[in-house]
């Protein structure tokens, strides 16, 4: 199968066993809906950028797409083979071929190993047959390519910036030769002039390796900028997708028109000559979401349908759909 | 004379490896009713400005120049003066929320204890008083909802109990520490737009810490961009924004990848933010700055006036800083 996208996701469902507090231990758990009916196809050498704020279940998606939290319903195919039904062989190449960037580069190194060790662990893990010297030659081959010294090979993580930890995360996300890197917020924690080199480093590796990326944040202009395509979450489900610069030129669902317009502009002009609608309200409960479109509580256009069902996915341009049927018309139009 | 006034402030702070100089003669004022934004990345000094110049610096650091408030110097008053004037002029809001309450009480004895205690008020007017204050940061249902714990409240919420607490003195200076840096960007817009309209309601200055040059746009008259410990560059929002004069600021401004602008690859400062242990005996920008000289390394650059509003510390002249 050599013509199936390189990671397709239908219908992802990711639920977690919830005790609450002082409960009889007979009591049955809640239910926690961390990730409804995720749908979405990544082909190689693609960025898929997802956006959401906290509590919208965009690193439970990460997690899930690496498998360490178990999907509890729809499929995700790696290469058109069900990763839920993968033998033990596949599944050890599955490992190899998806690789993870983290949040807080520091937290993510252990401190007690040296940044050589760092970087050449999963290689060691995965291929114990490599020869030193070749896994020692490697090692600075990947340091000298994500921005450091090869001769800081024997330094504690302690001893670099939260910049430089963050490439060392990344030559660790790259030993394997990987083709899908998932970055769960790799740039949130760093400085302004940081971010901008991490973010350079991570779009210009990605086009000279060729490899995909799922690229997870907050920051909405960040995702834009290393985007080819935007997934907006909200709640743990999908309110709209579309190209990167289709998305923040014609948003269509009333919530990423909130999350574009909140999004503050460096510019004195630009910024006072802005009407900005502020979403009312805070993010609700995911023990208990709003029946019908879990964002109707905050919506400012919200009409009494919008509690019956789930809203679908409408197309309103080619490759835009968002989830919403009140804007969906309004929406084609202005995308045609 | 300006309501707060900061002339040639430095901190020092003693630790295990040696004196560290956080602030270097760093001086600005605010007016009655002024918004000033002090910008800068991690290490540049901005909060411990802020800090020294209300007697908040940890154990082992200490201040030197001047603070005057209101006419008076301030500087390392003893606490019980000190206490006096944070209390009923001028207020802080916390990055956090979270943990500048008290997760052991509940909402209403924190904040009725600051007009017991401050104002003389009794119980029951205090208690009518945080009510009011909890309405005017629109906080839904307040009257039931003051006797809730902090952890019952979400990041947005607890983040409005602390403007509302700071406000209940009716200070005429609100100092906001990365008032937004831990909420979502809708939160944030709301959180924004609020402190927007209790500025007017209540005429109060502030000065906002931050490091997100998005939010000092849309919010502030002015600002001061920090680095290393030194002012680089001062003036009005628009001015500094709109033509830039320092190397420093110019690359943080082109750092920033913005919604309205599509690059393909983000102009970047090399290098990293400094290294406070390190002394540095010229402009402490000198080691990323693309526009550096032998001049840089050796001599710090003064800050000079330049035009009205405007001043900066850079030996190179305002035209040659171009993109």
């Amino acid at each position: 199968m050599t013509d199936a996208p390189l990671l397709q996701v239908e219908d992802l469902q990711v639920t977690f066993d919830v005790r609450p507090r002082g409960a009889w231990p007979w009591t049955p758990s809640l239910k926690l809906h961390a990730v409804g009916g995720v749908s979405f196809t990544l082909e190689k050498g693609e960025t898929l950028g997802i956006v959401g704020e906290s509590g919208s279940g965009k690193s439970t998606v990460a997690r899930a797409i690496v498998n360490t939290i178990p999907a509890s319903g729809g499929r995700i195919l790696w290469k058109g083979q069900e990763l839920l039904k993968m033998g033990t062989s596949e599944r050890r190449r599955h490992r190899q071929a998806v690789q993870m960037v983290f949040q807080d580069p520091l937290a993510a190194l252990n401190p007690r190993m040296k940044v050589g060790e760092i970087i050449a662990e999963p290689l060691i893990t995965h291929h114990p047959e490599t020869p030193k010297a070749e896994v020692k030659a490697r090692v600075g081959e990947l340091m000298e390519r994500v921005g450091l010294l090869a001769n800081q090979i024997n330094r504690y993580p302690h001893e670099f910036s939260g910049g430089q930890c963050q490439r060392i995360g990344i030559a660790r996300a790259l030993i394997l030769n990987p083709e899908l890197v998932i970055c769960d917020e790799p740039v949130s924690a760093l400085d302004v002039s940081v971010q901008a080199q991490v973010i350079n480093l991570l779009s210009e590796l990605q086009r000279d390796l060729g490899i995909s990326l799922v690229f997870i944040a907050h920051d909405l202009s960040v995702v834009k900028h290393i985007s080819d395509r935007i997934l907006v979450m909200y709640l743990g489900r999908v309110m709209e997708t579309a190209g990167a610069d289709e998305l923040i030129d014609h948003p269509v669902h009333p919530y990423t028109r909130s999350l574009v317009s909140a999004v503050p502009i460096p510019d004195p002009v630009v910024e006072l000559a802005r009407v900005r609608p502020v979403l009312e309200g805070d993010l609700p409960s995911p023990l208990n979401p709003p029946s019908g479109c879990v964002f109707r509580t905050r919506c400012p256009l919200a009409q009494p349908s919008c509690a019956e069902g789930l809203p679908p996915m409408l197309q309103v341009g080619p490759g835009h759909a968002s989830a919403c049927p009140i804007t969906a018309e309004e929406g084609v139009a202005a995308t045609a | 004379m300006a309501l707060f006034e900061i002339n040639d402030l430095s901190v020092q702070f003693d630790t295990n490896d040696g004196t560290v100089s956080a602030v270097n003669g760093v001086s600005f004022d605010v007016n009655e009713g002024d918004t000033l934004a002090i910008v800068g990345e991690s290490g540049s000094g901005k909060s411990q400005t802020a800090f020294a110049t209300i007697g908040l610096l940890a154990r082992n650091g200490h201040s030197t120049g001047s603070v005057k408030w209101d006419g008076k110097e301030i500087l390392n008053l003893p606490e019980g003066q000190l206490n006096k004037i944070r209390s009923s002029e001028i207020a802080m809001i916390f990055q956090d929320p979270m943990t500048s309450l008290n997760p052991y009480l509940k909402v209403s004895a924190q904040m009725e204890e600051v007009l017991t205690l401050h104002r003389g008020m009794s119980r029951r007017e205090a208690r009518a008083e945080c009510v009011r204050m909890l309405d005017a940061v629109r906080i839904p249902d307040a009257a039931a909802r003051i006797t809730m714990y902090p952890h019952e409240f979400s990041g947005g919420m607890r983040q409005r109990i602390m403007i509302a607490m700071s406000l209940l003195c009716r200070p005429r200076l609100i100092i906001a520490d990365e008032p937004t840096t831990a909420l979502d960007v809708t939160v944030q817009a709301q959180i924004m737009d609020l402190l927007r309209d209790i500025r007017y309601e209540f005429n109060t200055a502030m000065i906002l810490i931050t490091h997100d040059l998005g939010i000092v746009a849309g919010s502030c008259e002015r600002t001061m961009v920090m680095y290393g410990g030194r002012i680089m560059e001062r003036g009005t929002t628009a001015e500094i924004f709109a033509a830039p004069t320092h190397p420093y600021t110019l690359g943080l401004l082109d750092a920033v990848p913005r919604l309205d602008r599509r690059e393909d690859v983000l102009p970047t400062i090399p290098g990293e933010p400094p290294d406070m242990l390190r002394a540095v005996t010229g402009c402490p920008f000198e080691p990323r700055c693309p526009l550096a000289f032998e001049r840089c390394i050796s001599v710090v650059p003064p800050l000079e006036r330049l035009g009205e509003t405007r001043v900066r510390a850079c030996h190179r002249n305002p035209e040659e800083v171009v993109r």
